[in-house]
This record gives C-alpha cells, structure tokens and sequence, in this order.
C-alpha cells in the first residue's frame, strides 16, 4: 500500500462515522413512515432550542424552513423527533401554500440531553432535515415529578 | 378547556398574519403515577387543526412530547374577511373548539 493511499484510509476512516452519526437514519421505521424510504438532505430546515434547559417539561422549540410557500413549491409537513424520549415522533405539523411562512414555533418535553431532529416534508417530493443538540438539566416524562 | 387564540383582528389582503394557540390541558404522558401509585393515564391532545373560512390551514398531530398547555404558533396568509375555526381533540374523546373572526381589508 502506498502511503498516499494508506492515508486516505484513515481520513476515510475518521469521517465516516461522524458523517453517519449526523444523518438522519432512513431505515428508522418512524421516518420511514413519513419518507417512504427517500433520502433525506441536511438543509433548508433550521431547528432552534436553548443551549440549556433547566427543566425538560417545557423547552421552547422553533423549526423554520426554507421556502416560499407559494402553490408550486411549499412545505407539506413538518415532523419532530427526539432522541430520548418514550415517544420519539413529539409532534407532526402539516401546512400548506396558505401558511405564507413555514415557521412553527411550540413547547416539547424532553427526557433528557439529546438531539431533537426536525423532517420536512416538500411539495417536490423531497425531504430535508435539521438537528439541534440541548442539555437538560432534569428530565421530564419518566421522572415523578 | 379554556383555550387562548391570538388571531389579529385586522389584517391587509395578503399579509402573513402570526396565530398563537394555547390549550389548558394536562397533557398527561401516561408514565406518571398518582399518590397511591396507579399509573395515571395517557391524556394528551392528539389532534389541533385550524380552518380558514371553512378550508384546512394548519393540523398538527401532538404527542406526550408536548408541555402540558400546549402551545403552538404557526403562521396563515390573510386573504378574506372571515372566520378561523380551532378544534382540538384529546385521548378522553373531549373536544374543544374556539373561533376568532379576522377583518381583511384591502
């Protein structure tokens, strides 16, 4: 093996698994249900959370997608998923050209210091995503509080 | 359930107008259990849907990941006069809705 090619094995090696972690798995039967098994890009779709949640009964969430909403090319849903939680699918929002932003904005749980992971779903039959990391200090859902 | 709906009241013809939704609910997750220790069960808000003049705007499908009072605010295109219609529904079968009139001028 030459070395030029041995060095490449190992950049190849050391990027790969992070390029995999950072994906959204399409073999993930929740997202299946939604993508029918199509790929699904990273882009378009900006997911804002706090760095730092307190308390995970009520963190503010903002999923923004890219997109002009117009009868040709709009948003048609909006899928969230959380890493953690006893229900990973927190929430599903479906709009249309009449929603002129796709902008939603909401309050999740969340049981513990995750990734929170936004799929939408366009007219042109493509689907894009966004993650956004969050630390959470106390968990809600499976605690006693 | 008392709800809050934030709906402008006037509005130009075409103008993205922003609506705030806010439930009184439990949103019970179905993981917690009462004083004597029976689990409580699953109560939450699976379904809030927005019609504009008669015509779907906005449906979300809500989970347990939902805070309990559920919030949700998401945006429509004024184009008429008219009235938006909320309804929400829970596990319990209990239905809630509200409407708010919007005045659409040109």
């Amino acid at each position: 093996m030459k070395r030029r090619e041995f060095l490449a094995g190992i950049a190849g090696s050391l990027a790969l698994p992070r390029a995999a972690l950072a994906q959204v798995d399409p073999l993930d039967p929740l997202v299946w249900v939604v993508t029918n098994g199509a790929a699904v890009k990273q882009g378009k779709v900006t997911v804002v959370l706090p760095q730092l949640a307190d308390n995970g009964n009520s963190v503010p969430i903002s999923i923004t997608v890219d997109s002009p909403m117009t009868e040709a090319d709009h948003v048609k849903s909006i899928h969230l998923y959380s890493e953690k939680n006893p229900v990973r699918n927190m929430a599903n929002f479906y709009l249309g050209p009449r929603a002129g932003k796709a902008e939603i904005n909401s309050r999740v749980r969340l049981a513990g210091s995750q990734k929170v992971t936004a799929v939408a779903k366009l007219s042109d039959g493509t689907f894009w995503y966004d993650t956004a990391a969050i630390v959470v200090t106390l968990s809600a859902c499976l605690d006693e509080s | 359930m008392a709800a809050r709906i934030q709906v402008p009241s006037q509005a130009k013809r075409g103008e993205i107008v922003e609506i705030r939704v806010l439930i009184q609910h439990p949103m019970e997750t179905g993981y917690r259990h009462d004083d004597v220790g029976h689990l409580i069960k699953r109560n939450v808000i699976n379904v809030l849907s927005c019609r504009y003049n008669g015509v779907e705007v906005f449906r979300a499908d809500l989970s347990s990941g939902i805070s309990a009072n559920p919030y949700v605010q998401f945006y429509t295109v004024a184009d008429k006069s008219g009235e938006l219609e909320f309804y929400w529904i829970d596990d319990e079968g209990q239905q809630g809705s509200e409407r708010q009139s919007i005045q659409v001028g040109a």
